[in-house]
């Protein structure tokens, strides 16, 4: 266990670091535009508007998010310590609700979605890739170019040939949202049926793209490990197959491990917008209303939002990853 | 050099991709310069006409009418009036009358429609049935009338001085017209989108917008990336440490979400299509950046190098004549890889609203959001998004097999 506290404390030293870095540039990136936000957003909001009084409420409300009396460093201190507070402000396109308040209604849709597809879609095309490696011949020859494909197809893409095909054509399954529209979230059983009925399409979209890409990956990695010396070594040795091919996999899997944590931001990237094809309530959709109202405060917690469940799930992955290879063990304990 | 592309080109993984993504690009070129419409002109008043050819309807009356005999006509005309809901509907009335249902043959339009048309009273009053759906019947047997007539159609026009109808011609049902020598034709092969606009040629232009935004987010990207790898992996030492920690940090923070803050910032005036390529490129060149340098780094004390090093060449000289083509091939691979992942970025982009301003140019993302705003796939208007998916599909596709090619030819543990 003591080898594993470097080697643990590194990544929380690292997790740190990066967290800091995405405050940053979630802070820094929209004030280094040209031109006064507060100004253009106002500009924009005020469209039309005749009232002046009212623009200068806007102004005002924004001038006060985001503090622009004030100096930079000044602000910056005072978004950080509101974030940690847990105040976003208000949301400007479902005022009077506050940021927080409309993260907090979504964020749970997109965690139960995104994270369980990440997983089931890693596992079963690392397992499909590690069958093509090791059976070759037919399966291998479809498998390729239909992983290939698959990956290929953007993640709405896939969305709305399942939507059309699922939802549209057979009436399998809804096309839209979380849960029934004409039921009010409760922990009654046809609530729970809705959900379950609601999450199919849009989980296994994401499931199978997660498949293509992680096929192809593992499928290279199992043909390297397949082809090493050791392998030949331990089949002159006369070890059983069934033997070699547990340590062939266990050592391809572990780039596979790696490549998850670094790939997860653009799979939840991705699943994000295949979330708005089905207008499931978590926070891609957040996003795009925010987008369509102008709604400044919001898409900066939205996005910050993402990041930090992106860091977290890579730190998570790495921690795991400190486990599952006894290299770093090793490295550590000299 | 030479013999690298033959061989490159003898990987049937490549060229299959190779000439997917040909055939792509000579669409792309040929197209615009054989129909010369302009993309983005609404052409048609309503939102997505089926695919199918468009035939004026005012000139194919005056177009010669030529008389052709055919056995099936009347069926199909009634045919089409008279589809499979309305007959099960016409059966249920005349169960409803007191007609025995052996009597009724629901496939036998003519015993079907002489039944209606002798038993039909819409005065009569069915128990339990709503106003809505006498009404329904009476609609029907309106447009039932006059289905099993023989008689042509009379055209006449209105005379200005009179006011008066004046016979102008009559067309029988036996009347036929020439598509060739109808003078307006329009052929819309994927129809029209939700603003009017000729899907194919929209989709063409988009095709081509959108890979010259892949082109260029790549080579920003790829030529970043190769910068900070070679400098950061040859150089060494402090700037190394620094490189590699603004890389390692790129590398977690998602790009999508970079994309999303910096887009949404520049706000929607700003934002053209040569706009949000160069900020995806801006936002995704950490890959190649991390695998440049990890190359460099084994190259770097190869006694080739050390031997030019020797010899007093210039870092820049080094760099160019001895560690370049050692990572030409990944360089190659990686510009691939991330076209495509620029195009799929801004259709990304585009479905969240924050892709390139709508009024100039069509790209594949636009085309995508549009059909989605406006429900393409729920009503089954599937030429409006359909074609786009495929397109996208295909472009990464054919770029995808291009890398798994190249990489097989490259990376000799891969071959089967």
């Amino acid at each position: 266990m003591k080898g594993y506290r470097n080697y643990f404390a590194n990544k929380l030293i690292w997790f740190g670091i990066t967290l800091v870095a995405a405050f940053v540039l979630n802070f820094f990136l929209p004030r280094l535009m040209p031109g006064n936000p507060v100004a253009a957003i106002v500009a924009r909001l005020a469209q039309g508007m005749s009232n002046t009084a009212g623009v200068q409420a806007i102004y005002e409300q924004y001038a006060k998010l985001f503090g622009t009396d004030k100096t930079m460093l000044e602000q910056f201190f005072l978004y950080v310590r509101n974030v940690f507070r847990g105040d976003f402000g208000y949301s400007f396109s479902q005022y009077p609700r506050t940021v927080a308040d409309v993260i907090r209604a979504s964020i749970w849709w997109t965690i139960f979605l995104q994270f369980p597809a990440i997983i089931v879609g890693w596992v079963l095309g690392n397992t499909l890739g590690a069958m093509a490696a090791y059976r070759k011949g037919g399966f291998d020859k479809v498998l390729l170019p239909v992983s290939i494909f698959v990956s290929s197809l953007p993640a709405f893409g896939m969305a709305v040939i399942l939507l059309v095909i699922f939802g549209v054509t057979l009436k399998w399954l809804p096309t839209s949202g979380g849960y029934g529209y004409d039921l009010i979230p409760n922990l009654s059983w046809s609530f729970i049926w809705s959900v379950i009925v609601h999450y199919q399409l849009p989980f296994w979209s994401i499931v199978l793209i997660t498949i293509g890409g992680q096929a192809i990956g593992m499928r290279s990695m199992a043909i390297y490990e397949l082809n090493a010396d050791y392998v030949k070594y331990s089949r002159f040795m006369g070890i059983k197959d069934g033997k070699i091919v547990r340590y062939v996999f266990r050592n391809a899997m572990l780039p596979q491990v790696t490549g998850l944590a670094l790939a997860v931001g653009t799979m939840v990237g991705g699943a994000l917008v295949a979330e708005i094809i089905f207008s499931y309530p978590g926070l891609g959709s957040t996003i795009l209303t925010a987008v369509l109202g102008q709604d400044y405060p919001l898409i900066s917690a939205t996005t910050l939002i993402v990041t930090i469940m992106v860091l977290i799930a890579n730190f998570v992955i790495e921690i795991i990853y400190g486990f599952l290879d006894p290299r770093i063990k090793a490295a550590q304990a000299d | 050099m030479k013999h690298t592309i033959r061989q490159v080109f003898r990987s049937g993984k490549f060229v299959v991709g190779f000439s997917i993504f040909m055939g792509i690009l000579l669409i792309v070129t040929f197209y615009p310069l054989i129909i010369r419409d302009a993309p983005l002109k609404i052409i048609g008043q309503g939102t997505f006409f089926a695919p199918g050819i468009y035939v004026n309807v005012y000139d194919s009356m005056g177009s010669p009418h030529y008389t052709i005999l055919l056995d099936d006509a009347a069926a199909k005309r009634i045919a089409d009036k008279l589809d499979d809901d309305d007959r099960q509907a016409i059966k249920e009335w005349l169960v409803a009358a007191g007609i025995s249902e052996d009597a009724i043959e629901i496939e036998n339009t003519e015993s079907l429609l002489d039944l209606w048309v002798n038993n039909f009273d819409p005065t009569t009053r069915i128990p339990g049935m709503t106003n809505a759906d006498r009404n329904y019947y009476i609609r029907l047997n309106t447009a039932l009338d006059g289905l099993l007539s023989t008689e042509g159609a009379i055209v006449a026009s209105v005379n200005p001085e009179t006011g008066a109808l004046e016979e102008k011609g009559v067309i029988r049902q036996t009347d036929y017209v020439n598509v060739n020598q109808v003078p307006n034709v329009r052929v819309l092969p994927l129809g029209t989108d939700n603003f009017g606009r000729d899907v194919l040629t929209e989709l063409v232009q988009a095709t081509a917008v959108s890979l010259r935004i892949g082109i260029v987010a790549g080579l920003i990207a790829t030529f970043i990336g190769l910068v900070l790898g070679l400098v950061s992996g040859y150089i060494g030492g402090l700037v190394d440490d620094v490189i590699m920690f603004i890389t390692n940090l790129f590398i977690v923070i998602p790009s999508f979400v970079l994309l999303i803050l910096i887009s949404f910032s520049i706000g929607q005036e700003q934002r053209g299509a040569f706009t949000i390529a160069v900020v995806i490129g801006f936002t995704s060149w950490v890959w190649t950046a991390r695998a440049v340098r990890s190359q460099v780094i084994s190259l770097r004390n190869r006694d080739h190098v050390n031997l030019s090093k020797l010899s007093g060449h210039s870092i820049a000289h080094i760099i160019a004549f001895d560690i370049l083509p050692y990572i030409a091939s990944y360089v190659v691979m990686a510009l691939i890889l991330q076209i495509s992942s620029g195009i799929l970025a801004e259709a990304g982009l585009s479905i969240l609203g924050l892709g390139p301003r709508t009024t100039d140019v069509p790209t594949l993302g636009l085309m995508m959001n549009w059909a989605m705003i406006y429900q393409a796939h729920i009503l089954g208007k599937w030429w409006a998004y359909f074609p786009v998916i495929i397109v996208i599909a295909l472009i990464a596709f054919s770029m995808n097999l291009m890398n798994t090619g190249l990489d097989q030819v490259f990376n000799p543990a891969l071959r089967d």
